[in-house]
């Protein structure tokens, strides 16, 4: 898929200065067409003998055919095209992303680190704080692209203190990372994990399910004052979807090159909702109404994958040594996220969902951020957490969508009625001011 | 840790270790040589209480140490990885070659010292398997060692064979339009420079084509020596050229070293001899940064400042030279073993300058 992405802005300046040597094979072929127009020109019936030439072509030759065209064409730019004459004078271009260092032991650094840029780099050198190094990689010192390697580096690490490591590629290019503040990398190990979803749970799991206690309130106020909840929920959501774009913006500038931070935002942002309008359609086409308990769902998904990528904050956080930063996340989360609670019962109230459906839809919003700290604090990479952001903002911005639907069924006075705006607004403030207590 | 039989360490003021005889009989007798170089950390106070039965002890101790302490010990991470390829610039022998030129006697009677010098751009290899693309003097960084005696004749007929303007301007008392400052030698030009040798001392030679932070940085410097006409003491003599490259071009220097490659001299040490007298004609062509430094482990050195004078200038073990400024250190070591030299600012050192000087005993030289 990405391919084709990459190969879309490469053709415009490939097909223009490669037909000059192609010239030949184009006056080639018009003279095979030629010929065949004269060979087709004699049947006493001169319509039907396109329509018998359209038939003679199997279809799959017709849609293989500029396929195979473009295939020949970038073999003949690389090997006649004009790029041969700036190869010379252009040092190789080299791009090498450090991805993630960790401290496995007092001692120890490990440096993963991805090619993604468009030739090989060969790492000839490594410095740990401005000093030459002695370092082993697990393969060769010959970086294919989008090859990994992990550089292993027995260094004196200090507790609590940043560190900064850079690779020094064969043409002396350099290629920094940053440890901000050195503590020991958690390990996978029982402990840790049993640790990290206790964090998960606490920020994601408990908050939610709290949200959910509104329930019974919700049922027993007026329909005018549900429908103020109801687009209370909607400024609740548009917060967190803003929020989880901006990140995944964020964390795309990380990506290696080669990945297309931005593209992947653009694929989640787009892709999820249109993947969930077709799972919509499905349903509908199964005469399958377009149930409160189907929105809440939809909304359960939305807020659960926006908590992953919370998840992937703390569990970051921590691996990173920003303690402190961990446990204002944790704090911060648990009053932020117990908002998100309501947003998923709101749309329920007019319905009878049974506790086990409540349960399913608490679990479905909370649990992911048990996930998201294990990612964060085992495997975090740049590239996942962009995908996570981008498809919380996509379905996020599905779930408004439906919502916006509902409420021009149901709701009295649609969105602008004066009660639905202010809640709308509540919603938005409210998020705002429960966040001002998360560190930047 | 020390220990007798019973695998109580010996300590001073112990019981058993004031009682000699029974340290002598039942616990010294069994210390192997690790034991020894284990007890180094304890010190020579506790060794030396052991008593009597071992006092033979210390001096087996401190033999080990000088001829086979490690060469890298607390230092074996710090260093580049791999060796440069064989067959380019050898920083070993660049440390003791001359280029005196080709000699002739002038009607005058004269001395007539001749040299070619032609400017290249090649790819150097700084540190092992890192490359820059180098504008050099005849190939290599830093460029060939000119040396000659006070009062020759220096014909030098330079070539630039390079893709941009080069000169050659010698430090030295010469004519004006010799200067090498305002006569540009456009690529595959000649020019050649023509002067007497004075004053006597260690000089330098450099490009001074602008940008001069360039033309200086890719390499185009080198070493202009001139003796003086009673000659010095007969020495171990070596030259060091200071310098840094800065491989990514952001005004920084990545690799430091002295004659280039990074870490050389401590992956290849220098054999000297003991009671010798080493000569380091050293200079600073480091660019981007204020000043360079040479710190000698070990010893200290008598200090002559561009070598233009005889008389001592200091006698110490650390020199600061900013860019262009040199100085002949004149040593003799009576310890053998591993000596660092380095530059004594530590980022330099952790960089690549840094070296180690092996003093070997005569008899093994």
């Amino acid at each position: 898929m990405s391919d084709s992405v990459r190969s879309a802005p490469a053709t415009p300046p490939t097909s223009a200065p490669a037909a000059a040597p192609d010239t030949a094979k184009v006056t080639r072929s018009r003279g095979d067409a030629e010929e065949h127009l004269r060979g087709s020109a004699s049947p006493r019936d001169p319509l039907a003998a396109p329509s018998e030439d359209r038939a003679a072509i199997p279809t799959w030759v017709k849609g293989l055919a500029p396929l195979a065209l473009l295939a020949g064409l970038v073999v003949v730019f690389f090997r006649f095209g004009p790029i041969g004459v700036f190869r010379q004078a252009f040092p190789p271009v080299e791009e090498l992303t450090i991805e993630r260092i960790t401290l496995p032991e007092p001692g120890l650094l490990e440096v993963r680190v991805v090619n993604g840029g468009p030739e090989p780099v060969t790492v000839a050198q490594v410095l740990v704080d401005e000093a030459a190094w002695q370092h082993t990689l697990d393969g060769d010192r010959t970086i294919g692209r989008l090859e990994r390697r992990t550089i292993r580096l027995r260094y004196p690490w200090v507790e609590g203190e940043p560190h900064e490591v850079t690779l020094v590629s064969r043409t002396g290019l350099t290629f920094s990372g940053a440890i901000e503040v050195a503590t020991r990398t958690p390990a996978a190990n029982a402990r840790y994990l049993t640790t990290f979803a206790l964090l998960g749970v606490y920020a994601g799991v408990i908050p939610v399910f709290l949200g959910l206690l509104w329930f019974p309130f919700l049922r027993s106020i007026p329909r005018r004052w549900l429908d103020f909840f109801l687009s209370l929920t909607m400024g609740l959501l548009v917060f967190l979807g803003v929020d989880a774009l901006a990140e995944a913006l964020e964390t795309s500038a990380l990506v290696a090159g080669a990945f297309q931070g931005l593209a992947l935002v653009l694929l989640g942002l787009l892709g999820t909702p249109l993947a969930l309008a077709a799972v919509g359609e499905w349903r509908a086409v199964r005469r399958r109404a377009r149930s409160a308990l189907y929105v809440a769902g939809l909304i359960a998904l939305g807020i659960g994958l926006h908590n992953l990528g919370e998840g992937l904050a703390i569990g970051t956080a921590y691996t990173s040594g920003e303690i402190a930063l961990g446990t204002f996340l944790v704090v911060g989360f648990l009053l932020h996220n117990s908002t998100e609670g309501l947003g998923i019962v709101a749309p329920l109230a007019v319905e009878r969902p049974r506790l086990r459906q409540l349960v399913l839809l608490g679990a479905v919003a909370g649990v992911p951020t048990v996930f998201g700290t294990w990612i964060g604090a085992f495997g975090y990479s740049p590239l996942w957490t962009t995908l996570f952001f981008a498809i919380g903002a996509g379905a996020i911005a599905q779930v408004v969508y439906e919502l916006w639907r509902l409420f021009g069924r149901t709701a009295t006075g649609g969105l602008a009625a004066p009660l639905n705006v202010a809640g709308l607004l509540m919603g938005l403030l409210l998020m705002y001011l429960t966040g001002l207590i998360l560190p930047a | 840790m020390l220990e007798n039989d019973s695998g109580r360490p010996i300590l001073p003021g112990d019981e058993g270790a004031r009682a000699g005889e029974v340290v002598a009989g039942a616990g010294a007798a069994r210390l192997t040589r690790r034991d020894l170089i284990k007890a180094g950390a304890l010190g020579a106070a506790g060794l030396a209480a052991g008593g009597g039965a071992l006092a033979f002890r210390p001096r087996q101790l401190a033999e080990l140490p000088a001829g086979q302490a490690p060469a890298h010990g607390p230092h074996e991470h710090l260093a580049t990885v791999g060796e440069i390829q064989p067959g380019g610039f050898d920083p070993t022998a660049f440390l003791t070659h001359f280029d005196a030129g080709r000699v002739s006697r002038l009607p005058n009677g004269q001395t007539l010292r001749e040299f070619e010098m032609v400017a290249v751009d090649r790819e150097i290899e700084v540190a092992a398997g890192v490359f820059f693309p180098a504008w050099t003097y005849n190939g290599q960084v830093p460029g060939p060692t000119i040396r000659c005696t006070e009062g020759d004749r220096v014909r030098v007929r330079f070539v630039n064979a390079g893709t941009h303007p080069h000169t050659i301007h010698f430090h030295g008392i010469h004519a004006a339009n010799q200067d090498g400052a305002f006569e540009s030698v456009e690529p595959g030009q000649t020019f050649v420079y023509e002067f007497d040798a004075e004053p006597f001392g260690l000089h330098l030679y450099h490009c001074h084509s602008v940008p001069l932070k360039r033309h200086i940085h890719k390499g185009l410097y080198g070493v202009f020596l001139i003796d003086p006409r009673q000659g010095r003491p007969p020495a171990r003599e070596l030259v060091m050229v200071m310098n840094g490259f800065d491989t990514n071009f952001d005004g920084e220097n990545e690799v430091y070293s002295v004659n280039t490659v990074a870490f050389h001299y401590q992956k290849h040490p220098i054999p000297l001899r003991r009671d010798e007298l080493t000569r380091v004609y050293l200079i600073n062509m480091t660019e981007f940064d204020l000043i360079n430094s040479l710190h000698l482990h070990g010893n200290f050195f008598r200090l002559y400042r561009t070598g233009t004078d005889l008389e001592r200038y200091e006698w110490t073990d650390t020199i600061m030279l900013c860019q262009g400024e040199r100085a002949v250190l004149e040593f003799t070591f009576t310890h053998p073993g591993p000596f660092m030299f380095h530059a004594h600012q530590s980022e330099f050192a952790e960089l690549g300058w840094i070296g180690i000087f092996d003093v070997k005993e005569p008899t093994h030289v």
